[in-house]
């Protein structure tokens, strides 16, 4: 009795509920998407052959886990991330060696025939408390540019390695932890200077690469006009306006063309150009006998043509109208139209089966579960925990919006999944233990933890 | 512990709750704003699959069935489903090589994915239906499907059926009937007339596909589902006995027979001849048999009865006589001094009969057939002095015989009838540049069934029906009713009104025509149609004609022509009889007419005229005029082949003198010089025109 009310002690009941709910609907959801008619609901369940009762026992080994982690000392966390991070790494690396080929991903190692494991995952869990252990160090001073560099490295490294791997979807993720660092002081300038990038390369693939360098041209000398008397007195004014046109047109000119023809694959240049409606013609020959290649052997990652992927997953969110079809009546993501439904595309199913209302609620329960994430990371006494708070709820909402947006063709097709909803182990894992040990640290909020 | 930048948290806040707001706005867009992915995803999943109904069936007036629907199977294939079958063997059932299988295979998976079952072979013959059901275990991914298909079991009236084939683009756009591609329709003949009721209901299922446009069940369980109605059943006037003797009489002969019921208008039996096997064009063979038909220039698939264009001769003569009388220009004491030659005009007509007083009234003028009576009756109807001028006179006498049903569409229930012609002032004036008066027709026959008159089987039996019925007629029609249909819809309704023609002529007139219509058969020209027991009237006709052919004129046997009715009192069948260049109507035609009566009032024929029917239907009539044009057109198409192909060893078969000896060996026409052969040479076709028969004998 005693030690019950050790471990509820200053838990937040809100966060468990509300991961007991989305992990329910995920259950139900890929439920919905492989049921066929006439199967034995509770054979199903209890055969764990199918993916819904395998769901399940992921749901419940996510619960025992989650109490494991709640009967943790707090410490445990703070003192163990560096090791975490670097027992990360290692089996990022460990993964070339030892990887198998599934769908074209080099990022999965496999015990046996059932079970595997995809270290890049997981490693999200091992990069929040490391950054979270750094910035929380009494020596860092994130004011200045040395420390604010290792913290992007520390973030970034793993991305690297798993774009090695030809996990760019999963890279991107490591990307959120930006937010983090923007919380605890990463000038805006960072975050404006990247959105800005973020829109010229948006414009450099919309508009005619002429029209777009004479309006960035024009757009510079509108500027020195409007700030002419400054550079009277400052000439640097100018030379900064200069260089920064300099890189625009560069970015558009050079650089954006680059990342396409040689960082990017060809599916995942085809992909972009499917999201903003344009035909991708392949430059070179052989580019274009890549991307057939590519469609052939089930290279490119997860599913058939992209472009049908999303036609298809928006013709089944938009038929589900405004109540959506119910339960099992879906006829698109019923009979296999929305490929990968079960996983990436679980989305389609709730936007069929229960309409506008039922996609707002289900998205508003994970609003809230960010937004409750949010008020807890600024009730923490110590950094360490805030900046793991924030972690959490970046990681969360980059997997959140991506995969929503993917779904109804607001972003280019992306395989990464939903958090406690889509189906896979790992995945559903891998929230619940970030979730858990949120929960944990939570209930020592008054502790300072470094 | 000091808390900086604790204001970013509410800008986190911001950026959460913007980007959720977009993603709402795109979902309001497209599950509530757009409509129009829910129709993608009714396009997507769901498939209307037809149920089609079976088409009615043709009955003729004893409740015998002349068509009726069998089921034949189509071996239908799901590519992504044969795995491992035994190719040898199944190409060997089939009696198809493995290449083929290849081609046939990669055919249905490109027309319909692998995933959906594709005609492999259609219609297969019984034989092979039945070996390949027993072995149908062996070849997983085939399956045999029903499929409706038209029988007839009498082999007859072909013509008159017409055929059932799949819709056409333009049919799909002219009716508004829902049919879709691949849907059958009737192509021609009844088939086509009641298409409207011959074809029922489609039903519609609605089924739902998956991603692969596999079927996976009902929609709905079936609550959008409409049932198939079945096609409603056509009652007709047809004596099936009696049309297959008409057909078996035709045999090797081109012409046509129309046999009436005077009293309703409905066609008892109705031939045209060359005709066809009517199951040749269901089976399996279809598009052969279709094939070799249009390429015969027999024309075969032309229903003469209604199609055949012919100048009546002298079977017009009673309708001449009826207009006189109508008109009471004649009277039936009225005669002609007749010796021979009518010399009334400046351009004599012969006449066959010279004595003295073979024309003193109007029963011997019939009787005999007098041309000098007949044309100076045809005088007086257009010089009537009542209207004053002879295009008036004109005018009238084609109003007349337009009345009868002559020179323009009867209104038949048959497709694609023809209306011949009865010429009017325009086409005189046109001619003769409107110098012309009662003698220019006279002059060119037009008194004796010849000029620029030209007239079908079925308008003749007609105009029988109007002597037999004493002045009235029903539109000839072959449907009696409609199983479920009231009899005065609108399909029907046109055949119940009695069309009143001759109203002037008074009953004991009307005899004096038929005693000198029956005298032919009893001391006249048509007396080998004369039939013991039965008292029939009528008329014989004979006419002329000659033909263009490599361009010089070749004058051909005479049409033979034969009209009656019977019995005379209270008549139940008029018949027309055609035969195209077969010599004098009572050689061929009077015969023939004379066993179709006897055949339908005494139900039976004397046993001597079984010999009859059989030494007719052996007779080989066929005009020998026609292997030259088919030599022609074959030909031509085999050079025009070789133009287009470069493949030349069917035009070079032409070339070879031994085959062209014997392929035109035939060809001898009795006023014509052999004709100097020229090479078969690549230039417009050219069609064989018929000139009108220019002289009338009999």
């Amino acid at each position: 009795m005693t030690q019950r009310t050790t471990i509820t002690k200053g838990i937040d009941r809100s966060l468990i509920w509300l991961w007991f709910i989305l992990c329910t609907i995920g259950v139900m959801s890929i439920f919905a998407a492989t049921y066929r008619e006439g199967e034995n609901v509770l054979q199903g369940f209890i055969s764990l052959k199918t993916d819904y009762s395998r769901q399940s026992l992921f749901f419940i080994i996510g619960g025992i886990i989650g109490i494991f982690i709640l009967l943790t000392d707090s410490k445990f966390f703070t003192a163990t991330a560096n090791l975490w991070y670097a027992f990360g790494i290692v089996l990022l690396l460990l993964v070339f060696p030892f990887h198998t080929n599934i769908k074209g991903t080099k990022s999965i190692i496999r015990f046996g025939s059932a079970f595997q494991i995809q270290p890049v995952d997981m490693c999200k869990i091992f990069v929040n408390l490391a950054l979270a252990k750094y910035l929380s160090r009494i020596e860092t001073d994130f004011a200045r540019p040395r420390s604010q560099l290792i913290a992007a490295v520390i973030a970034l490294v793993p991305a690297m390695i798993s774009i090695m791997q030809n996990e760019t979807g999963l890279a991107l993720v490591y990307f959120s932890f930006f937010l983090v660092m923007f919380r605890e002081g990463l000038p805006s300038s960072v975050l404006i200077i990247g959105a800005s990038l973020a829109v010229l390369v948006v414009a450099t693939l919309l508009v005619e690469p002429n029209t777009l360098a004479l309006v960035l041209t024009g757009i510079a000398g509108l500027a020195i006009y409007i700030v002419r008397k400054q550079i009277k007195r400052h000439k640097n004014v100018l030379y900064l306006i200069i260089s920064i046109w300099v890189v625009c047109v560069g970015v558009q000119r050079f650089a954006v063309p680059f990342v396409f023809d040689h960082v990017f694959q060809p599916y995942q240049v085809k992909r972009i150009y499917d999201l903003i409606g344009k035909d991708y013609v392949p430059k070179s020959e052989a580019a274009a006998l890549e991307i057939e290649r590519q469609l052939q052997s089930g290279t490119k990652k997860k599913g058939g043509s992209d472009n049908y992927n999303v036609k298809q997953s928006k013709i089944a969110i938009g038929s589900g109208g405004v109540i959506g079809k119910g339960l099992l009546k879906g006829t698109q993501t019923r009979y296999d139209f929305v490929p990968e439904q079960r996983t990436d595309f679980i989305f389609c199913t709730i936007g069929e089966g229960f309409g506008f209302v039922g996609s707002v609620i289900f998205l508003a329960i994970y609003l809230l579960l960010l937004m409750r994430v949010v008020t807890i990371a600024e009730r923490q006494r110590s950094v360490f925990s805030r900046c793991y708070a924030y972690g959490v709820a970046s990681v969360f909402f980059f997997h959140i919006i991506i995969n929503v947006c993917m779904t109804i063709g607001l972003a280019p097709v992306i395989g990464i999944p939903l958090p406690f909803v889509s189906y896979g182990g790992t995945s559903l894992l891998t929230f619940t233990v970030m979730l858990f040990i949120l929960v944990r640290l939570d209930a020592d909020r008054q502790m300072v933890l470094r | 512990m000091p808390v900086f930048n604790q204001s970013r948290s509410n800008i986190i806040r911001l950026i959460f709750g913007a980007v959720f707001l977009v993603i709402f706005a795109q979902l309001f867009n497209l599950q509530i704003f757009s409509s129009k992915y829910k129709k993608m995803a009714q396009e997507n999943a769901l498939f209307p699959k037809r149920i089609y109904p079976s088409r009615g069936i043709i009955y003729d007036r004893n409740g015998k069935a002349i068509l009726n629907n069998t089921i034949m199977y189509d071996l239908m294939v799901t590519p992504s489903q044969v795995k491992n079958i035994d190719t040898g063997y199944f190409c060997e059932l089939l009696g198809i090589d493995t290449a083929e299988f290849r081609n046939r295979m990669f055919d249905a998976r490109y027309k319909n994915g692998p995933f959906r079952p594709t005609i492999f072979e259609d219609l297969l013959p019984p034989d092979l239906y039945a070996k390949l059901e027993e072995n149908l275990w062996r070849f997983p991914g085939f399956n045999l499907q029903e499929r409706p298909i038209r029988v007839y079991p009498f082999n007859a009236a072909a013509h008159i059926m017409g055929y059932v084939g799949e819709v056409d683009s333009n049919t799909i756009k002219r009716y508004n009937y829902g049919y879709q591609l691949g849907d059958y329709v009737g192509r021609s003949g009844l088939e086509q007339s009641y298409e409207r009721v011959l074809m029922g209901r489609r039903g519609i299922e609605f089924w739902i596909k998956d991603n692969k446009n596999r079927l996976v069940g009902h929609y709905e369980n079936k609550s959008s589902d409409t049932a198939a109605i079945a096609g409603k059943n056509l009652r007709t006037y047809l004596d099936i006995d009696l049309q297959q003797l008409a057909e078996k009489l035709l045999s090797g002969k081109v012409g046509a027979i129309v046999a009436i019921e005077p009293k309703t208008g409905g066609i008892i039996a109705m031939a045209s001849g060359p005709d066809f096997d009517p199951n040749d064009l269901t089976g399996p063979d279809k598009q052969k048999n279709y094939a070799k038909l249009a390429l015969d220039v027999s024309a075969p698939l032309l229903n003469r009865a209604i199609k055949g264009l012919f100048a009546p001769g002298s079977t017009y003569k009673p309708l001449g006589a009826l207009i006189g009388l109508d008109e009471h220009i004649i009277t039936p004491a009225s005669g002609y001094p007749c010796l021979g030659v009518y010399y009334g005009c400046p351009h004599p007509v012969k006449c066959d009969e010279h004595n003295p007083g073979h024309a003193a009234n109007l029963r011997l003028a019939i009787a005999h057939s007098c041309n000098s009576f007949f044309s100076n009756t045809l005088r007086l109807e257009i010089d009537n002095p009542e209207y004053r001028s002879a295009r008036k006179g004109l005018t009238k006498w084609k109003e007349y015989l337009n009345a009868f049903g002559l020179g323009h569409r009867i209104g038949v229930d048959l497709p694609s009838e023809d209306g011949g012609l009865i010429p009017d002032t325009s086409v005189y004036d046109k001619e003769y540049h409107d110098q012309w008066n009662s003698c220019t027709m006279v002059g060119g026959g037009l008194g004796i069934g010849q000029d620029k008159m030209s007239v079908t089987p079925l308008q003749m039996a007609n105009a029988m029906c109007i002597i037999a019925n004493k002045g009235y007629f029903y539109i000839p029609h072959l449907v009696e009713k409609i199983d479920g249909v009231s009899t005065d819809s609108s399909l029907l309704s046109r055949y119940l009104q009695k069309h009143e023609v001759l109203t002037h002529i008074a009953d004991d007139v009307y005899e004096v025509v038929m005693s000198g219509m029956q005298d032919v058969v009893e001391i006249g020209t048509a007396r080998v149609a004369r039939i013991p027991g039965i008292d029939m009237c009528a008329k014989t006709g004979t006419a002329q004609n000659r033909l263009v052919l490599d361009n010089k004129a070749v004058y051909l046997p005479n049409n033979s022509m034969f009209v009656c009715f019977a019995p005379r009192e209270n008549p139940k069948i008029a018949i027309a009889v055609v035969i195209q260049n077969a010599g004098y109507g009572a050689t061929w035609a009077a015969p023939i007419g004379s066993l179709l009566v006897e055949k339908y009032l005494n139900d039976t024929l004397r046993p001597g005229r079984v010999a009859e029917v059989n030494r007719i239907a052996g007779t080989n009539l066929m005009p020998k005029y026609l292997v030259r044009v088919q030599f022609k057109t074959d030909s031509i198409r085999a050079a025009e082949w070789a133009r287009q192909t470069g493949d030349s060893t069917r035009w070079l078969k032409y070339q070879d003198p031994v085959f062209r000896r014997v392929s035109l060996d035939t060809f001898h026409l009795n006023n014509a010089q052999p004709v100097q052969l020229k090479t078969p040479v690549m230039k417009p076709k050219e069609i064989p025109t018929i000139v009108p028969p220019d002289s009338v004998t009999n």
